[in-house]
């Protein structure tokens, strides 16, 4: 069995008997806590108190806020006091727009350290010797970061829709109908918190924060800042699907009812960072289960 | 009970765990001994599941680690005292760790008390001195009273009070019933807690052997003698039989251990004796031995410490 021969003796028997072994029998010692079997609920409260115990989280969240409602704010009173004549077609809510891409970013990167922090500090040992079921850990991650980042996004946005309603009072801005509030308010943050997800499953797989929150950045601007330097004309069809499936122009299909052009429209964006982020979840955990911890 | 069977990792040409075969059994305090960089800690990562075996096998009570459903109450570890995330502070890093297997919260206050640790509770653990973050591992590995605990290093960087607090409680621990396995490159830390021993160099097996079975046949044992009539004690000494070699300082050593012979030797003869005390060479010195054999990689590794720290660099990466 052994190709080196420890020159010391070996005390016992060299093969020990698994069967013999139902669980705890050989232990001495019994501890007065009970005996928890832990399931997902505790991974889940465990990652909750782990979010909301460390200030990146308040710091990023803050910003995510102050850019949301900041820029939508400015915005709206500037349209709002310009005496500009806002009578047409356009859903006012698209007014929201702006300081939501921006604050994507401070989702994006709460994501990212919501997983690869812990590779930065060590702290993922901790986490897995107490938690050793890998798919469990992310899942706990995925959905108290998924409920975090939608929660406070749809808040946000909410918010600022309705401030800047109020503040387009007069504009002869039209009211956005059911279907518009609802995109613009539920379906996009549905988005935001998705590409947050998205964020925090690359995260888990690059295991490096800065890398990670380079990487999600430059997928959010590179599709469609490379799409504005397409001059040549063969490359047009190339630089049209650049834009149109790019993050920030997906995002405005939240606030476009037209269905007529190419590209992503109505609902669809949501179907396609739906399919990314489990296909990106899926491949987060097969490289869990198979690399060291 | 940690039972270990031809448990063998490699990191491409590197093999860092050669072919461990051990068990660590309950009630006692299992040293786990060897050089920096022999594999301690990638063994004890592969016992809790963090790493996988190239080949081989370790099972906690017959379980693998990952089958374990209440994995803090079962086996409480402390790998890295740096293991926490700076930012947090020392007890909501043991409430998170506690949540996640159902512990409740008053058990967070128990250990903070344990180790000390009570008036810093809210204080980040970014601001803990290495002392201070150990005794928070310690607190962590305590959380769940587990059957089985392991420390890696857990006296580094403690104070000499904080030494003599671990030593204490891993003795206790074990006296509970509980397995207590604790690695270290000390001889002599281990020395005074370790009721069995495994030595491990360059992730081979050297030796898996009682304390006392461990010094008796790794150290030399002699009689030192002094005397102010040091003719007449060597004459009645070799009519005994019993070799006497000069020491430095005007002493005298025999080989082995013939104390009582030499004193009654001594007794009829009427000669004075200062001193006849028992030597043992130092535990220290039984282990450089143990390790001599693995001479040549340490020779080699001195040229390239980038190898020789090889457990180092990839740790934080």
């Amino acid at each position: 069995m052994s190709t080196h021969q420890p020159p010391m003796p070996q005390a016992g028997a060299a093969a020990p008997d698994w069967q013999a072994a139902p669980g705890g029998s050989y232990s001495g010692y019994t501890s007065p806590i009970p005996v928890v079997r832990t399931h997902l609920g505790h991974a889940v409260a465990s990652e909750w108190t782990k979010i909301r115990s460390v200030r990146s989280t308040m710091w990023t969240l803050g910003v995510f806020v102050v850019l949301v409602v900041g820029i939508g704010l400015l915005v709206g009173a500037v349209v709002g006091n310009s005496g500009s004549d806002l009578s047409g077609d356009e859903n006012p809510l698209a007014l929201g727009f702006f300081g939501l891409l921006l604050g994507s970013i401070s989702i994006i990167t709460l994501g990212v350290l919501t997983t690869a922090s812990e590779y930065g500090t060590g702290m993922i040992r901790t986490t897995m010797t107490a938690c050793p079921s890998r798919g469990r850990v992310l899942a706990a991650k995925a959905i108290v970061f998924f409920l975090v980042a939608f929660v406070v996004t749809l808040a946000a946005s909410s918010f600022v829709a309705m401030a800047q309603m109020s503040l387009l009072d007069g504009t002869g801005a039209r009211n956005p109908t059911g279907a518009e509030w609802l995109k613009g308010t539920v379906g996009v943050s549905f988005y935001i918190a998705l590409l947050g997800l998205l964020s925090l499953l690359i995260g888990s797989m690059i295991r490096h924060s800065a890398g990670a929150i380079t990487l999600m950045i430059g997928a959010v601007l590179a599709p469609l800042v490379i799409a504005l330097f397409m001059f040549s004309s063969s490359l047009d069809k190339v630089r049209e699907s650049l834009f149109e499936y790019s993050i920030p122009n997906q995002m405005s299909v939240f606030y476009s009812n037209s269905l007529t052009h190419s590209g992503p429209s109505g609902w669809d964006p949501l179907w396609i960072i739906v399919g990314v982020t489990a296909a990106a979840f899926v491949g987060a955990v097969v490289l869990l289960e198979k690399r060291d911890v | 009970m940690i039972e270990l069977v031809g448990l063998t990792k490699r990191y491409g040409e590197k093999v860092a765990v050669n072919d461990l075969t051990f068990t660590v059994r309950p009630g006692i305090v299992t040293g786990f001994l060897g050089p920096n960089g022999a594999g301690k800690s990638t063994t004890m990562r592969m016992i809790l599941g963090l790493d996988h075996p190239t080949s081989g096998d370790v099972r906690i009570d017959g379980k693998h680690y990952d089958q374990v459903k209440d994995p803090l109450t079962y086996i409480g570890a402390l790998l890295d005292a740096k293991a926490t995330h700076g930012g947090r502070s020392a007890f909501n890093h043991l409430l998170c760790l506690a949540q996640s297997n159902g512990i409740p919260t008053s058990r967070v206050h128990e250990v903070l008390d344990t180790v000390g640790l009570t008036a810093v509770a809210r204080k980040k653990a970014k601001g803990f001195s290495l002392g201070m973050g150990q005794r928070l591992g310690i607190a962590g590995a305590l959380l769940g009273d587990p059957r089985i605990l392991m420390f890696d290093e857990p006296v580094n960087g403690l104070d000499p009070e904080g030494i003599h607090w671990i030593r204490n409680l891993m003795k206790t621990l074990a006296a509970q019933g509980r397995t207590v396995f604790v690695s270290s490159h000390l001889m002599s830390e281990m020395a005074l807690t370790a009721d069995h021993l495994v030595v491990i160099g360059q992730g081979r097996l050297l030796a898996d052997t009682t304390m006392a079975d461990f010094i008796r046949q790794n150290s030399r044992a002699y009689v030192r003698i002094r005397t102010p009539q040091r003719e007449r004690l060597l004459d009645v000494l070799h009519q005994a039989g019993i070799t006497v070699v000069e020491a430095g300082g005007g002493a005298l050593e025999v080989e082995g251990g013939k104390a009582e012979k030499i004193g009654e030797l001594a007794a009829q003869h009427g000669i004075v004796l200062h001193e006849l005390s028992p030597q043992q060479a130092s535990l220290e010195e039984a282990f450089m031995q143990l390790t001599a054999e693995s001479v040549e990689y340490h020779a080699h590794a001195d040229t390239t410490p980038v190898q020789q720290a090889w457990g180092a660099d990839w740790k934080g990466a």
